[in-house]
């Protein structure tokens, strides 16, 4: 999968040059089960870099959604499929590119899950999850590959063992 | 009344109190399990006060979500009510910017959630 301007310019400003950081990429066949222990090892890598709390969850929510997004939704689930993610993180900043096989999709398009109207539907929350989540959050052109980053907030673990609001 | 790999049930005062055996909410398969064993509550055990405690829940996706929908349109069909409790502060949060904190209604403690079927 080729990376867009934008996907590349995305990488250089969130992980800048001068950051420590690490990289995990795989290639995943389309089962969800392979998927969940790439992100629990992301999670598990995350932690170590010292992520907790609200930040962490954001960030396990955005991979989630994009990942299973591009399995289910993306390559339909089809063994001849696979799935590409690249991660780059440090103590402070996250970024990934989860690509996938499929026809892709236009983003715009989906329903506003939270118009009144579509409350109830299922479609669009995943992908409105990762736009709320992330700090940034871009597709290519013909959808079938999403970049995302997140800077770690100052105070990160604010709320991370609250109960309600 | 069928075998329950993904909650536990309890009856009291006329509401089932479910809660969740699975602290991460994600495996597409456990989803399709949990979302048959919730739906079975309404259809076939005719439980329509439904109050889903999320204590030690640590994690769902929109997956998940969607089952609760579903749960609660059913609950909704039959005449019941459906409240949830003990939500840890980030997947209130996930409720929150979705808007299905306008859905469903959210109660702090299960002692709230309890007192909420009340009204």
């Amino acid at each position: 999968m080729e990376s867009s301007p934008t996907a590349i310019w995305g990488r250089t400003l969130i992980m800048g040059h001068q950051q420590a950081s690490r990289t995990i990429q795989r290639t995943l066949a389309s089962d969800t089960d392979q998927a969940h222990v790439l992100i629990d090892e992301l999670i598990a890598s995350l932690e170590s870099e010292g992520w907790d709390g609200r930040d962490l969850f954001h960030v396990q929510m955005a991979v989630e959604e994009a990942i299973v997004n591009a399995i289910e939704h993306g390559n339909k689930r089809s063994l001849d499929k696979t799935v590409d993610v690249v991660a780059e993180f440090s103590a402070e900043r996250f970024w990934m590119r989860v690509s996938d096989q499929g026809q892709g999709f236009d983003c715009t398009k989906l329903p506003d899950p939270t118009d009144e109207d579509h409350l109830e539907c299922p479609r669009g929350r995943g992908v409105m999850l990762m736009r709320e989540l992330m700090t940034e959050v871009h597709y290519n052109a013909c959808g079938n590959s999403v970049e995302m980053s997140k800077l770690r907030s100052p105070a990160a673990d604010a709320v991370s063992d609250a109960k309600g609001d | 009344m069928s075998t329950k790999r993904r909650i536990i049930v309890a009856e009291s005062g006329g509401v089932s109190t479910v809660r969740f055996l699975d602290k991460k909410i994600v495996d597409s398969a456990c989803i399709e399990q949990l979302g048959e064993e919730l739906i079975a509550l309404v259809t076939q055990e005719h439980r329509t006060n439904l109050l889903l405690n999320f204590d030690g829940v640590e994690f769902l996706s929109s997956a998940a979500l969607n089952k609760l929908l579903s749960l609660h349109k059913k609950a909704k069909d039959q005449g019941g009510k459906m409240r949830l409790c003990n939500l840890r502060a980030e997947i209130k949060e996930v409720f929150t910017i979705t808007k299905l904190d306008r859905v469903f209604d959210i109660r702090k403690t299960e002692a709230d959630g309890m007192e909420a079927f009340k009204l």
